[in-house]
This record gives structure tokens, C-alpha cells and sequence, in this order.
């Protein structure tokens, strides 16, 4: 039952994220992105991991897309031209880098699913995905990375105002 | 099992019943009588059918036709698939939201426990945000797929406006579930049983800014700037005709009825009545047995919440024919540099007293 409705969600989410990198136009691209944060957020839930979904929504579909799309707007671009597909040396470096990083993270998926005893998931607790589950385990055996990275955030956001700001007084 | 999907099926319906069909074309001929009297005008009353106009009320069977039958345009050089989906997307979510807003508590019928919400979700408040949120992109898409300046102007205007309001609400809802402990929307709506509970006394700021932000959400007059029809002609949904422009229409019109619904179950008392417990009024109506009274308080339940609804909506169009429309850097600095500092400021006073009543 659950692979039903997995399967399709899946699948769409990979056409998605395809249709990201093959679209020519900026604005099209957006739109799969968002169709797959959705996706993501639906595969989520099947974990029953409803808040994790909702804050996916929230913060990436809701929040973070519609910023891309004001700007994409605001720069009012266009279809991109196909000439810009040509490889360039000084993207070398580039490419190296993000295969090296994306067949590290696949040899940890790869791992990690054959660790996993899938033929018999352990069983749930009644609470798991809730907010209230999700919040103690954040303020108490995860407290050091949480606010290691709600400084790293403030900074970013003084950063921007810095950036942002003609003159500083 | 057939029962509980039976039963859901009837909530679906229900609920799709009210808002789509009753509210949205109703509250179309609402607005026209509201301003009309507001400016000692008649207002609509010249649709009839065979010289009955029922005080103009036929004129929702007219708009209905009229958009049925106007011709669907599409300008030259606009992306057709997505100006043809911006509407959909728009009014989806307005009817999404009231998947989990329960409109009654919980009821023994026939030996069986009936809560009156289709999806009783841990995250319901948060739920609710997320979806007004995707919101913004059939606006946005509209606009920019129009090729149209006027409508591109719209469709910019409507999304940097959204986001500013979105970081607001999101602010006051913090401050409601600080208070109430819990983002499920049936457990806000029992705990307000207490009179004295009501969100209006509990988060009075945050019940004042919520109904701006939500009003800013849904982009209606003092907030309508996207639309104002005086500058940008009629800003993201200009280029757009028959069903279309209809499904804009109604979206604006549902989304008055999901406002109000949110704001009675965060803030309003939900579906209680003032001093009345539900325990009280079941114990009123005892000679009826069990089925009967819960029947009974079910349906007095649900009238006292779509009465709030209903006053909620009139709050909305008295405000709008009320106030002027504000300008756009008026709107940015009243989000940015008032309600942004006021809503912040609200969670730490409302910390403040939970930590000293505790």
C-alpha cells in the first residue's frame, strides 16, 4: 500500500528535478523545483515525519521559491541561449569538485540502505514525527548543532544587511 | 472502516459544499448589497427571472453564466500552460486549508466518536501556514505569464507583499501556540471551552495582527495593491477572461471564508459559545438519549461557527469599503517596521507572563 503511493511520488519527484537542469527557461525551471519540494514533502509524510514535510513546504516551496521567482522576475530573464551549454576550463575545477562530493553522498546512501534491515522496520512509537518529539530532541541531545547553526544563520543575515546597505554609518 | 471513509466523504463534501457553493457565490452579491448600503446606493437588483429578482440574489446565477460563457482569451507571446494553470493554483489552496479546520467538536452518534475535522493533523497550525503560503505562486505565475507589463507589475508587487505578511503571521501564530501549547487545531478549539481562554484575551496583539496580516495576505483592499485597479490596470489577473478571471474571483472570495474560519478557531472561541460548556448544553437536551442530544449540540456547534465566520467576513468587507487603498512603500514599512517589531515583541511578552504565571 505504502509503495503505491511512494512509487508515483518518487518518480515524479526525479522527472521533477530533471525538468530542473533540461528547462531552458529560468521561470520553468522554478516551477519543477517546487513541484519536487512538494514531492519531498509527500515523501516525508510517508515516514510519518509530518513536521519535517510541513516545515519543507514552509520554508522551501513557500519561502525560499517565491524569493527565486521575484528575482527571476525582477531580472525579467529570458529563455537561455544554448550556447551557454559549452564546457569552460575555469568550470573544471567546479565539476570536479560537485561529482566528487555528489559520489560521496551516493556511496553513503548506497551504505546505508544495506545496513538497513528493510524486510522488518522496527516499530514506531506512537509520538514519532510529532512536534512536540521533534522539539525535545532538539533542545536536549541535539542543543550544540541547533545553535551552532541559528548563529550561523544570524551571521548570514548581518551578512546580507552589511551587503545590502550602500553606506554603513 | 466503510463507515470512517463514509463519514469523511461527508465532511469533504460538506465542507466543498459550504465554501465553494454557498459562501463564494453568495458573498459575490454580499459585497455588492454591503458597499451599496455603506454608500446609500440600492445595489444589485436587476437580475430577475420572470420579474422575481429576489433582492438581486439571482445576480450570482448571472456572474456564474457570464463567466461560463465569455470567451477564454490567451494574449500572444504568454506561456499557455502556465496561464492556463495560475488560476488553478491559486484557488487550490484557498480550499486546501480547511482540510484541517475543524467546524465542531467531537460527538458520540450511534456509539461512534465523530470529530468534525477531515484531517485532525499534529501540525495543523502550521499546516495552515504552509498552504497560504504556496498561495503566492498562482499570483505570481499569472502575472508573469501573461506577458504583460501591467500584470508583471501585479505579479511582483503580490509577491514581495506576501512575503513580508507571510513572516508576521507566521510570528503571531508562535505567540497563539506558546499560549495554547499545541499546533492542533481541534485541541485550540476545545481549550477555548473557557470563556476567559478565548485567543481575543490571550493574544490580543497577535489577534489585531493576524487579521492585518491575513487581509495583506489576501491582497484586499486597505492591501490590494497587486490589483489596484487605478495604476496597473488590474495588476496580476489583467489578462485574464471567463472561468479564468472567475477562478481569481472566487479564490479571493473563499479565501474571506478561510481567514475567517482561521481566526475563529485561533482566536474567536471556535465553536463554543460564551459560558455554555458542551457538557451543559448536552445536559439541556438529555431527554433526547445520547444520540439525539449530541446530534442536537452538533448542530448548534456548527451554527455558532460559521455565525463567527460570517461576522469575521463582515469585519473584512466593512474594512474594505471603509479604508482607502495604502501605498506600496506604505504597505512595506507597516509589515516591515511595525508589524515585524510588534510581533516579535509580542512572543517575548507573552513568554514573559507564561514564565511568571507558571
Amino acid at each position: 500500500m505504502e509503495l503505491l503511493i511512494f512509487y508515483p511520488i518518487a518518480g515524479l519527484c526525479v522527472a521533477l528535478a530533471l525538468g530542473v537542469i533540461l528547462n531552458t527557461s529560468p521561470v520553468g525551471s522554478a516551477m519543477c523545483l517546487i513541484g519536487m519540494m512538494l514531492g519531498l514533502a509527500g515523501i516525508f509524510v510517508l515516514q510519518q515525519a509530518h513536521f519535517i514535510a510541513v516545515l519543507q513546504v514552509i520554508i522551501y516551496a513557500g519561502a525560499i521559491m517565491v524569493l527565486f521567482m521575484f528575482v527571476i522576475m525582477l531580472l525579467n530573464l529570458k529563455q537561455a541561449a544554448s550556447a551557454d551549454w559549452v564546457s569552460r576550463d575555469k568550470n573544471l575545477y567546479i565539476t570536479i569538485l560537485t561529482s566528487a562530493l555528489a559520489i560521496g553522498i551516493l556511496y553513503k546512501i548506497v551504505d546505508v540502505t544495506f545496513m538497513a534491515d528493510l524486510d522488518s522496520p522496527a516499530e514506531l512509537p506512537d509520538t514519532f514525527g510529532t512536534v512536540a518529539t521533534v522539539g525535545e530532541s532538539l533542545f536536549t541531545d541535539f542543543v550544540l548543532p541547533f545553535e551552532v547553526a541559528s548563529l550561523l544563520l544570524l551571521a548570514a543575515m548581518i551578512g546580507a544587511v552589511v551587503l545590502a546597505k550602500p553606506k554603513l554609518d | 472502516m466503510w463507515v470512517d471513509l463514509a463519514i469523511t466523504l461527508a465532511k469533504i463534501l460538506f465542507i466543498i459544499g459550504v465554501t465553494v457553493g454557498f459562501f463564494a457565490p453568495i458573498l459575490t452579491w454580499v459585497e455588492r448589497k454591503q458597499s451599496a448600503i455603506m454608500q446609500d446606493r440600492i445595489g444589485a437588483n436587476r437580475a430577475d427571472i420572470l420579474g422575481f429578482t429576489a433582492i438581486g440574489l439571482f445576480h450570482c446565477i448571472a456572474d456564474a453564466l457570464k463567466m461560463f460563457t465569455k470567451e477564454d482569451f490567451i494574449p500572444q507571446g504568454a506561456n499557455k500552460i502556465l496561464h492556463t494553470i495560475s488560476p488553478i493554483i491559486a484557488v487550490v489552496p484557498a480550499i486546501l486549508t480547511f482540510a484541517v479546520v475543524p467546524f465542531g467538536g467531537q460527538y458520540t452518534i450511534f456509539d461512534k466518536e465523530v470529530n468534525l475535522v477531515i484531517s485532525d493533523l499534529d501540525v495543523g497550525l502550521l499546516f495552515v501556514f504552509a498552504i497560504a503560503s504556496l498561495a503566492t505562486y498562482g499570483y505570481v505565475i499569472a502575472g508573469w505569464s501573461s506577458n504583460n507589463n501591467w500584470s508583471l507589475l501585479g505579479s511582483m508587487r503580490t509577491a514581495s507583499q506576501m512575503i513580508s505578511y507571510e513572516v508576521t503571521m507566521g510570528l503571531t501564530i508562535v505567540g497563539v501556540l506558546m499560549v495554547y501549547e499545541s499546533m492542533k487545531l481541534t485541541t485550540i478549539g476545545a481549550i477555548q471551552e473557557d470563556f476567559f481562554k478565548w485567543g481575543l484575551f490571550l493574544q490580543p496583539l497577535g489577534f489585531f495582527m493576524f487579521l492585518a496580516a491575513s487581509i495583506a495576505e489576501n491582497k484586499r483592499i486597505p492591501f490590494d495593491n497587486p490589483e489596484a485597479e487605478s495604476e496597473i490596470v488590474a495588476g496580476y489577473f489583467t489578462e485574464y477572461s471567463g472561468l479564468k478571471f472567475g477562478m481569481f474571483f472566487m479564490s479571493e472570495f473563499i479565501e474571506m471564508v478561510t481567514i475567517g474560519a482561521i481566526m475563529t478557531i485561533l482566536f474567536f472561541g471556535a465553536w463554543h459559545i460564551p459560558f455554555l460548556t458542551t457538557a451543559t448544553l448536552l445536559s439541556w437536551f438529555d431527554f433526547l438519549g445520547t444520540t439525539g442530544s449530541n446530534i442536537l449540540v452538533m448542530l448548534i456547534h456548527v451554527g455558532v461557527f460559521f455565525s463567527k465566520v460570517v461576522f469575521f467576513i463582515w469585519l473584512q468587507m466593512t474594512i474594505r469599503w471603509t479604508l482607502p487603498r495604502f501605498r506600496y512603500d506604505q504597505i512595506m514599512k507597516l509589515g516591515w517596521k511595525i508589524l515585524l517589531p510588534l510581533s516579535l515583541a509580542n512572543i517575548l511578552v507573552t513568554g514573559i507572563f507564561i514564565l511568571v504565571l507558571k
